[in-house]
């Protein structure tokens, strides 16, 4: 197993590669130009200057070296440095007419100057992936913009999971009963309805007319004492209703049938015949069985948390990485897109592996070795 | 065997249906059978002629629905089976009854070790520990011949091939001392040298522990090799009961000789053709008001539509349900001829 495990890490390095140039040329030859909401009184020749600032004027190739230099290796410094106040990602850097003389005797003082036989040296951070909208570190805002996500997308997550297994075993172990009906009835209309609608719903229901919950999801609420954390789980309740009926309908669905694949099987007449009560029967010889399959659903679904969710972030104003991605899209900001669709890619193939080992270590037919 | 002892298990006038989308079948009607301690009993059938479900009605295997045991009584240890509650039912289950089926492949759960599986009747009927039960679980491996036993309590199904499968199958339903053992089939995946060795290693256990084995199969040979006493079952319901000597030379319904005429004979000439008994098994809408083999029976008359034969006994612990006498006292002839 770990063997593989470490076979498979090292084979993911040359496919996150290619998705990284993939991803890389795809965003280099989609229409569009960063400088398009740049005012047309701004003369043609500072916009192409201003080209060159953010890099373009470097051929493809270098653009892409540069970028994965950026990412593989300045940016974890960065969060090496974040962490342990260590200044790992910082170099000497000449002296040029940029830098002001009063920059420099700032310089001096803390001890960052340094002279050399080429000239004088300044010690300062290296170039980050910069957001071209904000011009601060695309990873600060992807930092910033986490928690949201992982409050909201998360907690729905792990909810629409807590509910759906119940249910999925029920249904299977009662099928066609009242209740699998209705559970039928209810997954269908969860996988049916989209967000849109079923977000509006619930503001229209539970916001407007009844006014239990607020309808816009406040980002600045500081979780420090109780009377923050009753209102941030007020305010996360309609987002993850909306979203966990979604999970919930799927995973349901899956543990369902995965649990009828496994109920009719010959070892569990035999777990029968050996006289086990029905509660041990169902819930450790079925569902041992049964959750092979849906613990790879729930891990490979783990990654579309981190992508959020554009749509009901979007109803329900969460400032999360599904809004930041749909922001950046329609300003042209190629960093944070290239970013963001590279960390899905990386998070996608990471918990594809998870799943796979998850698959070995649940089921002993399985060897990878 | 044991002749005049009482039986360990009696089963009276059973009756099991089936609620179907297209109505009502009725799988086992009125079986009437006894085993006595230490005794084989075999049951032969083809498929479709209610062996196994009379079996797994005993004992509440049977999912109900769809199935539902109509009618019986089945008397076992002084109680009857079908009115206990299912907690005194399941004690019974795996306790003192043992169950062996048909597929070794599929039979035990893939993702527990076989340890697990053997344990788990000890810890539930004989309050073991795990220590005891794991003693007991090693001894039992060794008792079915399993090599090495210890060691292999921690392998998983899929690393034993389907003979020292069914051992392990075999292991668990002899787990807590069974008074009855009932083999649905146990050899019929196997090949016929394993089925072989399954077959010694049961006859071998039947005398080192004494229980009452009820051994189905449609395979007359496993029935010559190791029965007692045979039932032969069709349409769902016993149409000839005798000690097994007996049966193989004194057929008296026309269902037993023809199955008996079905094994081909490898002494003399071949035969151009294979014996068959033409036509399928019935399926009953209705109980039987008539004998269910009337229409592939060659010696059928018109009370044979009438009526549905009676069992009548002809012989020492032979009985027949059928109307028609035959004259001539040997099957050889049927066969021979």
């Amino acid at each position: 197993m770990l063997t593989f495990t470490i076979r498979r890490l090292i084979l993911a390095i040359p496919t996150l590669l290619f998705i990284s140039l993939v991803i890389f040329l795809l965003l280099q030859l989609a229409p569009g130009d960063p400088m398009a909401q740049v005012p047309l009184t701004v003369p043609p020749e500072v916009k192409e200057k201003m080209r060159e600032a953010l890099g373009l004027g470097e051929p493809l190739h270098i653009q892409y070296i540069k970028w994965l230099r950026q990412f593989f290796w300045v940016e974890p410094l960065n969060l090496l440095d974040t962490w342990f106040g260590t200044e790992f990602a910082w170099h000497w850097v000449p002296v040029d007419s940029s830098i002001s003389e009063s920059r420099l005797a700032v310089l001096a003082e803390e001890g960052r100057l340094r002279d050399t036989a080429e000239g004088q040296e300044y010690w300062s951070p290296e170039l980050r992936v910069i957001s071209w909208q904000t011009r601060s570190p695309v990873m600060e805002i992807v930092a910033q913009r986490i928690p949201q996500t992982l409050w909201v997308v998360g907690v729905a997550y792990i909810v629409g999971i807590l509910i759906a297994l119940p249910i999925g075993i029920y249904s299977a172990y009662r099928q066609y009963s009242w209740f699998d009906n209705a559970g039928t009835l209810v997954t269908m209309i969860g996988f049916s309805v989209p967000p849109f609608f079923s977000g509006v719903l619930v503001i229209v229901i539970f916001s407007v007319q009844l006014n239990w919950f607020p309808s816009i999801y406040d980002t600045t609420l500081v979780v420090d004492d109780w009377e923050s954390f009753k209102r941030q789980i007020n305010q996360m309740f309609l987002p993850v209703m909306v979203l966990a009926l979604q999970i919930t309908s799927q995973i349901s669905r899956f543990m369902r049938a995965s649990m009828l694949d496994n109920l009719n099987q010959d070892y569990v007449r035999t777990a029968r015949a050996k006289g086990m009560r029905e509660r041990v029967v169902v819930m450790t010889h079925v569902l041992r069985n049964s959750m092979i399959p849906v613990v790879t659903v729930i891990a490979l679904g783990i990654p579309s948390i981190f992508g959020g969710a554009i749509i009901t972030e979007q109803v329900f104003k969460v400032n999360g990485i599904g809004q930041l991605l749909i922001t950046a899209i329609q300003a042209n900001d190629l960093p944070m897109v290239q970013t963001l669709t590279f960390i899905f890619a990386v998070l996608i193939v990471l918990f594809n592996l998870i799943a796979d080992v998850l698959y070995g270590i649940l089921d002993p037919r399985i060897r990878y070795d | 065997m044991a002749d005049g002892a009482l039986p360990v298990l009696d089963v009276k006038d059973l009756k099991t249906v089936f609620q179907t989308r297209k109505g009502e079948v009725h799988a086992v009607n009125s079986v009437s059978f006894d085993v006595r301690p230490g005794e084989l009993l075999g049951v032969v059938g083809e498929s479709g002629s209610g062996k196994s479900v009379t079996m797994m009605s005993l004992i509440g295997l049977l999912p109900m629905p769809p199935a539902e045991v109509r009618d019986g009584e089945v008397l076992f240890d002084g109680k009857d089976l079908l009115k206990i509650d299912p907690n005194a039912l399941r004690d019974v289950r795996g306790g003192d009854i043992g169950f062996i089926f048909q597929d070794p492949m599929t039979s035990l759960n893939p993702v527990f070790n076989v340890g697990f599986q053997i344990m788990e009747p000890l810890r539930k009927h004989m309050g073991m520990t795990k220590e005891k039960a794991r003693n007991r679980a090693v001894e039992l491996l060794e008792l079915v011949g399993i090599p090495d036993a210890a060691r292999r309590l921690k392998d998983y199904p899929h690393q034993f091939s389907g003979g020292m499968r069914q051992r392990v199958m075999i292991a668990i339903a002899l787990a807590c001392d069974p008074k009855v053992l009932i083999a649905d089939e146990p050899t019929t995946a196997l090949d016929v040298t394993i089925q072989a060795q399954i077959l010694e290693l049961v006859k071998d256990l039947r005398e080192k522990l004494g229980m009452a084995i009820i051994w189905i199969t449609h395979d007359l040979g496993v029935i010559a090799g190791i029965a007692d006493r045979v039932m032969v079952m069709y349409g769902g319901q016993v149409v000839e009961q005798a000690p097994v000597k007996e049966l193989f030379t004194n057929p008296q319904h026309p269902y037993t000789r023809a199955l008996l005429k079905t094994i081909p004979n490898v002494h003399g000439e071949r035969e151009a053709k294979l014996n068959v008994i033409e036509g399928q098994p019935p399926i009953l809408g209705a109980p039987p008001a008539a004998c269910p083999f009337r229409d592939r029976c060659e010696y059928r008359f018109e009370r044979c539509d009438r009526e549905n034969p009676y069992r009548r006994p002809i012989g020492h612990q032979h009985d027949v349900a059928c109307f028609y006498e035959f004259e001539d006292k040997s099957a050889g002839d049927a066969n021979a001829a």
